[in-house]
């Protein structure tokens, strides 16, 4: 097995905890007509995890380039940088059962500050930033923490209903430790009118579960005269205690 | 009121929406000059134990079009049966094999194309062995929370008939959605996200 690296604590291997697919949005929100004919219909099938579920891939620091937690600067000419509120987001990864998650890959994408994306799909007419790629990833530290910088992006329309708009936010993709963790969310930024408005955004049923993607303004975080701060904590499926679990033979 | 429990509740999914491919395959929608390439592209090299095997993967949505915006990761064992984990307590895996890839739906054919090898067979928690299968998990616009499903494959007919997880659908009919026919040096599979051949998917 590969080693963790600076780390001497036996692996968990434990399942992990049942997901509460109320707490998710459904696979069926017509109000997000995407969905419609792309939800499957018919029931899940439920199994305890295996090993194909409880084991996932490890990323290692080294993958990394130097700029790649910095959207301000990855994609931007030498000596320029992105246009926009700049912006540092930071947060910890967490499991369920509140312990902090190492090594975790993060990688976001997002909108330029005027709500465009680098992506021959979309058309919207506010302009590119030529100093903007949109695209970054970081890989937390021993505690779960990570950071990255970047600017704010703009809220966009997009064809659902006539006039349908998405509050800003930025979508993070993120690896635990086994892959039944695999999870893919976005942020929401504290006091956006438009994510209570958002057909996606509204597709999640619990209030409580819409302020757990909304980043909270961290006053203490900032960097003065440079940039505004938020935090957003990521929390990943907890695994059981194996303590007392009455393995078969064989396993 | 009794104590509180003290855990958090897992972050809510969103959909990745139709730009994923600026995150997670930026190179593949010309962003380049970030990384130097897509995280995920290339999952074997000269050293990699194991048979080639091409995978060609389409998803399709309720009126049989394949998505042309989706993006598939899969995760396998080596050719062993071991995973690339610090979670595989069974032995070393092979160093020259991952197990994990990711392919973005092509934009004009909606096929996701990956060369893997074949795995070995996993044991399932009471020691049996699984059949050979490889994992998948899709996102899309569209798709609230990402979609776990498996491959096994067609020429593997004994193994699939004792699988533990194929065991427990209970319309057999709905067995074959999770079986990749085999052509040539691929397996073709395709992912029917609704109808009457909706693939089998998992809450694990
Ligand atoms: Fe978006």
């Amino acid at each position: 097995m590969p080693a963790e690296s600076g780390s001497n604590r036996r692996p968990e291997t434990a399942a992990f905890f049942q997901r509460d697919r109320t707490w998710h949005p459904p696979a069926l929100t017509p109000g997000y007509k995407s969905s419609v004919l792309r939800s499957p219909q018919k029931a899940l099938l439920s199994f305890d995890n295996t090993q194909s579920e409880i084991a996932g891939p490890v990323f290692g620091h080294a993958m990394l380039g130097e700029l790649d937690a910095d959207l301000i600067h990855n994609f931007a000419k030498p000596g320029e940088s992105a246009i926009g509120e700049r912006i540092i987001v930071h947060g910890r990864v967490l499991d369920e059962r509140g312990v902090g998650v190492p090594g975790v890959l993060i990688e976001f994408w997002q909108a330029n500050a005027g709500g465009r994306y680098r992506h021959k799909k979309d058309g919207y007419l506010a302009p590119l930033d030529p100093n903007f790629g949109g695209c970054g990833r970081t890989i937390t530290g021993d505690d779960g923490g990570y950071a990255f910088r970047t600017v704010k992006p703009g809220p966009y329309p997009w064809p659902n209903g006539p006039n349908d708009w998405r509050p800003a936010h930025i979508h993070f993709s993120v690896f635990g430790h086994g892959f039944a963790q695999r999870l893919i969310t976005q942020m929401y930024f504290e006091g956006d009118p438009l994510i209570w408005k958002c057909p996606i955004v509204r597709g999640i049923a619990d209030k409580a579960a819409i302020e757990a993607l909304t980043a909270i303004l961290d006053t203490q975080a900032t960097i003065p005269m440079d940039a505004l701060a938020y935090k957003f904590d990521i929390v990943l499926r907890g695994r059981r205690s194996s303590l007392f679990e009455n393995r078969l033979e064989g396993n | 009121m009794a104590q509180s429990l003290d855990r958090l509740r897992e972050s809510p999914s969103q959909t990745a929406g139709p730009y994923v491919h600026i995150g997670l395959t930026p190179n593949f929608c010309s962003i380049s000059g970030v990384y130097a390439t897509d995280l995920g592209t290339t999952m074997v090299n000269d050293k990699t134990k194991g048979e080639r095997i091409g995978l060609k993967i389409r998803v399709l949505d309720g009126t049989g079009t394949p998505l042309k915006d989706a993006l598939i990761e899969i995760w396998q064992a080596d050719a062993d049966g071991l995973y690339n984990s610090p979670a595989e307590l069974r032995g070393a895996a092979d160093p020259n094999f991952q197990g994990w890839g990711r392919c973005p739906t092509d934009m004009e054919t909606g096929v996701c194309a990956f060369e893997t090898i074949k795995p070995g067979r996993v044991p399932f928690r009471d020691g049996r062995l699984m059949a050979p299968h490889i994992t998948l998990w899709i996102v899309a616009r569209g798709i609230n929370l990402g979609l776990h499903t498996r491959l096994y494959f067609s020429d593997e007919e004994e193994a699939n008939a004792g699988d533990p997880i194929l065991a427990r659908i209970e319309h057999r009919i709905r067995v074959p959605t999770l079986v990749a026919e085999r052509q040539g040096n691929a397996y073709v599979f395709d992912v029917h996200l609704q109808g009457e051949r909706e693939t089998v998917f998992f809450d694990s």
